[in-house]
């Protein structure tokens, strides 16, 4: 099964993003709890591309994909924002969060905790960056 | 999506959220948190109980007040988590920072340890 959802750059279109990602997870009798974590790190993904990669311009559009494989969940997100590789990016220390006051940080640590892979491409003129859930969820 | 109210209840000031936290809602958290400061509350309980769903955005807002309310010697803490939104908290271990307890009862009982 492969579900595919397009949203403007805008804050508001995350949670049009989770409901889709929700339900998808749904119709695969993905249990709540599970579900819940993988809504959160495709949420964390997006927030991110709307707001650093794309400066919250709703005309710029994000394709986003998810493919139920036999071993897999695969999402996709598709921009054409500046690329940034969630890979290469050092989390901060939840001390250095504390103490810097600083509000954003923490969405990355999430995904890499709960996907098991990520990807990031360039390909042509557009960014490609893939989350990968391998089963058992 | 998101709903904030705010109550006094025994020298408590309650803030309880309600709906869902994300990028795009976490500023309503952040602006009870900062009128709670402003107003010189001392002791605030967070009501999780509505909460359905909080992001890294509205997490954050819990980590930038710490170090403020450690300050101005404000104690927080929050109760009612449902078990989808404590698995998060789980995930980043922010049980090592923030008090959190079960109910109302509880949180209000906290503040006289």
């Amino acid at each position: 099964m492969n579900k595919k959802l397009t949203i403007g750059c805008s804050k508001h279109e995350l949670v049009r993003l989770r409901q889709f990602t929700s339900d998808a997870l749904d119709e695969k009798n993905v249990p709540d709890l599970q579900a819940h974590k993988l809504v959160l790190a495709v949420d964390e993904v997006c927030a991110n591309l709307i707001i650093h990669a794309n400066n919250c311009d709703p005309v710029n559009n994000i394709e986003f994909h998810i493919e139920f494989m036999p071993k897999q969940i695969v999402f996709t997100f598709k921009d054409k924002g500046v690329g940034f590789d969630i890979n290469e990016y050092k989390s901060p220390s939840m001390n250095e969060l504390v103490s810097t006051r600083r509000q954003g940080g923490l969405g990355l640590i999430l995904v890499k905790r709960i996907m098991d892979k990520i990807e990031f491409s360039t390909e042509k003129n557009h960014n490609i960056c893939r989350l990968i859930k391998t089963y058992p969820l | 999506m998101a709903e904030i109210r705010k109550e006094h209840k025994e020298g408590v000031h309650i803030i309880s959220v309600f709906g869902e936290i994300d990028a795009g809602s976490s500023i309503y958290l952040d602006n009870a948190f900062k009128e709670a400061l402003e107003n010189n509350e001392k002791k605030i309980a967070t009501n999780m109980s509505g909460l359905e769903y909080i992001s890294s955005a509205g997490l954050g807002v819990f980590i930038s007040h710490l170090e403020e309310f450690e300050n101005n010697n404000v104690k927080l803490v929050l109760f009612g988590i449902n078990e989808q939104v404590k698995q998060v908290f789980d995930i980043l271990g922010l049980e090592k920072l923030l008090k959190i307890v079960s109910d109302e009862k509880d949180a209000l009982a906290a503040f006289d340890e």
